[in-house]
């Protein structure tokens, strides 16, 4: 009787163990670099910085455009960019030009709706 | 065995804290010979600069059709919608039916006894009956709606440019009470739908945050005059009203010029020649 309750407790706390082992589940999106992104390949920091730090890295920006009137960023790689989001060659999205697949793929995995685009454009989406 | 004086430990300890001393010096030096790490933001080498901005409005070169065209030249490049048109059915479907009077705008006509209340004479010359008075944000030197926000969305640059920080906009609608122009509109409703064509240029708004005129920041930032002055056809002027050599300046000295309601101390930076 004890061995029987004990078997099912068991079952029941492992539970999370065996859903993952009847459903799939999907790794992680990687943010797809095209087009000048790909060739270019120097970002505004480097990779896992900018991976890890780019919503504070565009806070700090929209602070300096706005407040400062500051627009020209240059980084420790000694790039400049365009603090903008999307408009101009040198902005974000003039670079990473495709933004389903750059933000909103793992925006989408990571259940984060950053409201970016309630007011920035994407010029893409516009015809 | 090695035994120690206590001025031998005395004269070892000295010169190692020396040495830990110059550590950080030599550490400085060895940065600064390979530039700076640190990331650096400046505005554009071609931007233009001023003290304070300000705007001349010539009325006597304003017709209604240049009046037209400076609006449409403002709000067609800033996304400012225009609730008459009718949404596009397929894109945004559903869109409910914009209540009578809703409007949002950066610079528009008005007549002189509304934009000049305090300076209706009786007699007023017949001609200010129907001249259009194109009007705006004032980019007040003392600006009553800056006071009002509290969350500091609405701020004097440095330039003098009275701006909004969209992002950081509640929607409280105070600083509507506090410009006695009327220069600030609220989004009650996304305004998206009622853009014709979304310049990709320049982001729009969202629904409840307040929009108002901003000295074409974004285009004296690339060194490029304000839409409207472009499409003035000479009628306006901008330019920096702290430096006596500026043409806005020589055109103030040479004329006699007018401010909107200038008794209530905000100080506008918009003269109107008349």
């Amino acid at each position: 009787m004890i061995m029987a309750g004990l078997v099912v407790f068991v079952l029941a706390v492992l539970s999370p163990f065996w859903f993952n082992l009847i459903t799939s589940t999907q790794a992680a999106p990687k943010p797809e670099l095209l087009g000048k992104a790909a060739k270019v390949k120097k970002c505004v920091l480097d990779k896992y910085e900018m991976r890890a730090e780019h919503m504070y890295l565009l806070d700090v920006w929209r602070d300096s455009v706005v407040r400062d009137a500051a627009r020209k960023y240059t980084g420790t790689n000694g790039e400049t960019f365009n603090m903008s989001l999307s408009t101009g060659e040198n902005s974000c999205l003039g670079c990473h030009e495709d933004k389903a697949k750059f933000c909103d793929s793992c925006h989408d995995y990571a259940s984060v709706s950053p409201y970016c685009w309630e007011c920035h454009t994407n010029p893409k989406e516009i015809e | 065995m090695m035994i120690k004086s206590r001025r031998s430990f005395l004269k070892v300890a000295g010169i190692a804290a020396i040495g830990m001393g110059a550590a950080p010096v030599m550490n400085l030096a060895a940065s600064e010979s390979q530039g700076s790490a640190l990331p650096k933001m400046e505005k554009n080498e071609e931007a233009l600069h001023a003290k304070r901005w300000g705007m001349l409005i010539d009325t006597s070169k304003l017709t209604e059709d240049v009046v037209e065209a400076i609006k449409d030249a403002c709000h067609k490049s800033h996304n400012v919608p225009d609730f008459t048109i009718e949404p596009d059915a397929e894109k945004y479907s559903g869109t409910r039916p914009v209540r009578e009077g809703q409007e949002i705008k950066w610079i528009w006509d008005e007549h002189f006894h509304y934009a000049f209340p305090d300076k209706e004479d009786e007699f007023l010359a017949e001609k200010f009956h129907d001249l259009p008075f194109l009007v705006t944000c004032n980019h007040c030197k003392n600006p009553p709606c800056v006071q009002a926000c509290p969350t500091q969305a609405t701020f004097k640059r440095e330039d003098g440019i009275v701006i909004m920080d969209y992002h950081r906009c509640i929607g409280c609608r105070f600083c509507m009470a506090a410009c006695p122009y009327g220069s600030r509109n609220f989004n009650f409703r996304d305004p998206r739908p009622f853009i014709e064509e979304t310049d990709p240029d320049f982001p729009t708004r969202s629904k409840g945050v307040v929009e108002k005129c901003n000295l074409c920041a974004e285009r004296l930032a690339k060194g490029e005059q304000p839409h409207c002055v472009e499409a003035s056809e000479g009628a306006i002027v901008v330019g920096d009203l702290e430096d006596p050599e500026s043409e806005i300046r020589h055109l103030l000295a040479e004329h006699y010029t007018i401010r909107r309601k200038q008794s209530l101390g905000t100080e506008p930076s918009v003269y109107y020649i008349v």
